[in-house]
């Protein structure tokens, strides 16, 4: 991909990712973030090579990288075996789509849902969330 | 009774290792269990309803997945339609290109990929690697872990790694809260090395991420993916789960890779009775729906349970190649321990080095056994010259480049002072001159002094939780002075931003340069295509330190000037009395004076003419000048001698006691192994020359055998031929000499 239209997450221009710039302090980690815009790019050229599979997930990496962190990781953690009831698996759908602007990640997770559900994998209600599921900081 | 040959057998490395007869109902059978099912694909309304024998209804987690995310639903009813062997004869036809049959596996059910590849011997399989393995390219990976998490040996090791050509590299822990201080460590070192590896830190899924968040790694190995449901759970995770975690490493530009392998699921006790081929099928299909650009595959750690079955090894190959069907880039196991038995595990690697893969090996020991945290490694830094050899002979590019010490010493130095400053500079408990010193020469860690644990742990806690990330690495390496690492980490972080390297089957050749399947796909279609070992590569390869020139050997077998001990006196006539005449080859004293064995020529000469006159016998000695071979310098002295019997002796020391009436070839008694051959030996080979011109009876001469002496000495038995060979003037008769006496 040429250097030239590639823009990170903060907006920055790859020529000004430069040693000086750090060195001055005007550059932190969140400038060397892909952006959403350069995943899709690198979905469609995944897809153009027939790798479709491939190119759903940067699609579905471009929708997390602008989600924090630790949000990541709780979603990582709420998709785990017995993590989540179906409920809060379907609350967390509806918050990507709509809070997070994360259709098809949402789409993802609503999809698991339903085969957690028929696979009898979800925490039933009454159970409490173990202490390792909270664990993450 | 017992054979003591069958005690020796029992003795071997190879008979340390556990063989079983299959049982397939514990999944305890590398490939075509009964339990497996028949290939099968219903679609209905664009669902699939059926697959493999198994309706909707009873699909499990996998079956789910697959169905819904793996399967190619515009071709996969014509390939279903489509007899296994075909495909698997597409697999070795040259005509078929690589594009072809990935097209066809896209549509695959697991049960017919099985299928396919069960129609295939393994020397097929490894043409459908040729043909298949993702990126033109192949290369290698690296394991680089020390017992002590010493992070100035783990930089210096990273280094010397780099430096080596492995394409990436990974390390683990020994304790897991280590995990930020070594995946930094290798990181600066891997860069001090070469610009463009890549480095991950092998550990729990959650830490793993958070590394790569702080862009401390730029790959991750780490997802595992398994062929059943229960093993799934057990495993903590699910299809869906994984694949969220790999499109998470995606948003923050770090390379992902599942991993499985055959044997998992029998080592974990839910193997449904499945064969192991078999639901490594399933991984496979879900590693590519969950949109994984590859997978390390082939056993990687349960290697020991499929190759204690029948047609274990061929199973581990199958699945290599089904991966590459399935468009993955693949790092083809040969990482853990396989066989105590040398040659078993070097058979088994050849199924990948020679058609090569993406990694050859999914994490070579660039480090010695000892510090191999990942299981103690199936290859080390002891055997990196083995490899390069390997390389050498076959003309095969096995991801390795042949490096001089001194170079190495030098790479290990700046990364372990670069780690030093970085340390420094952020604070961590100090990296003391002592270490710098003893990880740029050191063996392994225990080599190393010791580290204070409780404060490396608090700084890998301030690290992992802290605000620090590999931009502050960048900043402080530049102010330190290592401007040219500090370049480097940059520059990662840089590749981070563009991505080009999510695509499959990614590494950085040289000056960052991307070659995955968008840049640098394999092509291979047969003999003159696809990736050749050539040019300067091949240069590169051949060029191992140990090599060496030949012309100089030539120099120093002496340009002997003042072989005037051994004095021309004119024609060798024909004797008519009792004698033995020692024939010498055309260099004997002259051009050369020693023998193969290290023998001056004039103690050898002069053992021999001692041991005849021993025997009270008249000794002549003549020079042949016609030929160099040992038999024909021989029969010519016989020709000569008055009794009939001559000594030949070549300069390299080889002798034969001939007799006139004997055909050339023919001898009394030859001694073709020269460097076996002492002076005691010499006098006694002497002394029955006479003994034959006597008429007497004699016994041959007792000589040692040395077996090996033909692979030592091979190469400098045809240079002293060859200068002995230079010296022959076909026209000239012998010649009389006289052996002056200092």
């Amino acid at each position: 991909m040429p250097n030239n239209t590639v823009h990170t997450a903060s907006g920055r221009t790859l020529d000004e990712l430069d040693i000086e710039a750090i060195r001055a302090g005007e550059l932190t980690a969140k400038d060397f973030c892909i952006s959403g815009e350069t995943l899709h790019r690198q979905a469609d050229a995944a897809e153009a090579a027939g790798y479709w599979q491939l190119a759903e997930n940067l699609r579905r990496a471009a929708e997390l990288a602008g989600i924090s962190n630790q949000e990541v990781l709780d979603i990582y953690n709420a998709l785990r075996p017995s993590r989540s009831t179906y409920d809060e698996l379907i609350t967390l759908a509806d918050r990507l789509e709509n809070d997070l602007h994360a259709p098809l990640t949402a789409a993802f997770v609503r999809e698991a849902a339903e085969v957690y559900q028929e696979r009898g994998i979800l925490r039933n209600s009454y159970e409490t969330i173990s202490s390792e599921a909270c664990s993450c900081r | 009774m017992r054979s003591k040959r069958f005690e020796k057998l029992a003795e071997r490395p190879i008979n340390r290792e556990t063989f079983i007869k299959p049982w397939p109902e514990v999944g305890l059978i590398a490939l075509d269990s009964p339990l497996d099912p028949s290939p099968s694909l219903k679609i209905e309304a664009g669902v699939v309803i059926e697959m493999d024998g198994v309706r909707r209804e009873e699909f499990d987690l996998l079956d789910h997945f697959i169905a819904r995310h793996a399967l190619n639903l515009d071709v996969a009813e014509r390939v279903m339609n489509r007899p296994s062997h075909e495909i698997a004869r597409m697999l070795v036809d040259i005509n078929v290109p690589r594009a072809a049959i990935l097209e066809l596996a896209s549509g695959c059910t697991p049960a017919k990929l099985v299928d396919i590849v069960q129609q295939m011997n393994v020397l097929e399989m490894m043409m459908g690697l040729a043909k298949m393995r993702a990126r033109r390219t192949p290369a290698n990976q690296a394991h680089v872990t020390n017992r002590k998490e010493n992070p100035a040996l783990l930089a210096a090791d990273a280094a010397e790694a780099a430096l080596r050509g492995f394409a990436e590299i990974e390390t683990t822990v020994g304790v897991t809260r280590y995990a930020p201080l070594n995946a930094l460590a290798i990181l600066v070192g891997s860069q001090t090395g070469r610009g463009g590896v890549l480095t991950q830190c092998a550990v729990e899924e959650a830490t793993n991420l958070r590394l790569g968040f702080k862009g401390l790694t730029s790959y991750s190995e780490t997802l595992s993916v398994y062929g059943t449901e229960d093993t799934y759970v057990d495993g903590d995770d699910t299809p869906w789960s994984k694949a969220f975690l790999g499109a998470a490493y995606a948003s923050r530009g770090v390379k992902t890779r599942y991993t499985s392998g055959t044997g998992a699921a029998a080592l974990m006790g839910h193997s449904e009775g499945k064969s192991m081929l078999y639901l490594e099928a399933r991984c496979l299909l879900v590693t590519r729906g969950a949109g994984s650009q590859g997978t390390q595959n082939g056993s990687i750690s349960c290697i020991a349970l499929p190759e204690s079955l029948p047609g274990g090894v061929r199973t581990v190959l199958a699945e290599n190649l089904i991966a590459m069907m399935l468009g993955l880039e693949v790092a083809s196991g040969n990482d853990a321990l396989a066989s105590h038995s040398e040659m078993r595990k070097s058979a088994k690697l050849m199924l990948q080095f020679i058609p090569g893969t993406d990694f050859i090996t999914s994490g070579y020991g660039a480090i010695p056994r000892y510090d191999n945290m990942f299981g103690g490694g199936n290859f080390d830094v002891t055997e990196l010259d083995d490899w390069y050899v390997l390389q050498r002979d076959m003309q095969v590019d096995g991801g390795l480049v042949p490096v001089r010490e001194e170079e190495v010493l030098r790479v290990r130095e700046r990364g372990a002072r670069a780690i030093q400053a970085v340390f420094d500079a952020f604070g961590f408990p100090p990296i003391a001159e002592a270490e710098i010193e003893t990880a740029i020469t050191a063996y392994n860690s225990e080599d190393i002094p010791d580290r204070d644990k409780v404060a490396d742990i608090q700084a890998a806690q301030r690290l992992l939780d802290g605000p620090l990330t590999a931009i502050e690495v960048v900043k402080v390496l530049q102010e330190a002075g290592f401007h040219d690492v500090a370049a480097n980490v940059l520059e990662m972080q840089r590749q981070r931003v563009i991505g080009d390297y999510l695509q499959p089957s990614a590494i950085f050749g040289d000056n960052f340069q991307v070659l995955s399947v968008l840049t640098d796909p394999n092509d291979y279609q047969g003999p003159g295509t696809g990736y050749r070992v050539e040019g300067k590569r091949w240069s590169v390869l051949q060029n191992l330190p140990q090599a060496w020139d030949p012309r100089t050997y030539l120099e120093s077998l002496g340009d002997v000037e003042d072989g005037t001990w051994l004095e021309e006196i004119g024609s060798a006539e024909q004797g008519d009395q009792p004698e033995v005449v020692v024939a010498l080859g055309p260099a004997f004293g002259v051009e050369i004076d020693h023998t193969i064995g290290g023998l001056d020529h004039r103690d050898v000469l002069s053992a021999m003419l001692q041991g005849i006159h021993d025997e009270g016998v008249p000794a002549r000695v003549v020079r042949i000048h016609h030929t160099s071979d040992c038999a024909f310098i021989g029969h010519a002295g016989a020709q000569l001698s008055g009794s009939g019997i001559a000594i030949g002796i070549q300069s390299k020391g080889t002798t034969v006691i001939h007799q006139r009436n004997l055909a050339p070839l023919e001898n009394l008694e030859l001694f073709p192994q020269a460097p076996n051959l002492d002076l005691d030996t010499y006098r006694q080979i002497g002394r029955n020359a006479a003994r034959y011109a006597m008429g007497k009876p004699t016994a041959p001469v007792p000589v040692r055998i040395d077996n090996t002496a033909r692979l030592r000495l091979i190469v400098q038995t045809t240079l002293m031929h060859l200068r002995e060979t230079q010296q022959i003037e076909r026209d000239r008769p012998p010649s009389e000499l006289h052996v002056l006496r200092e």
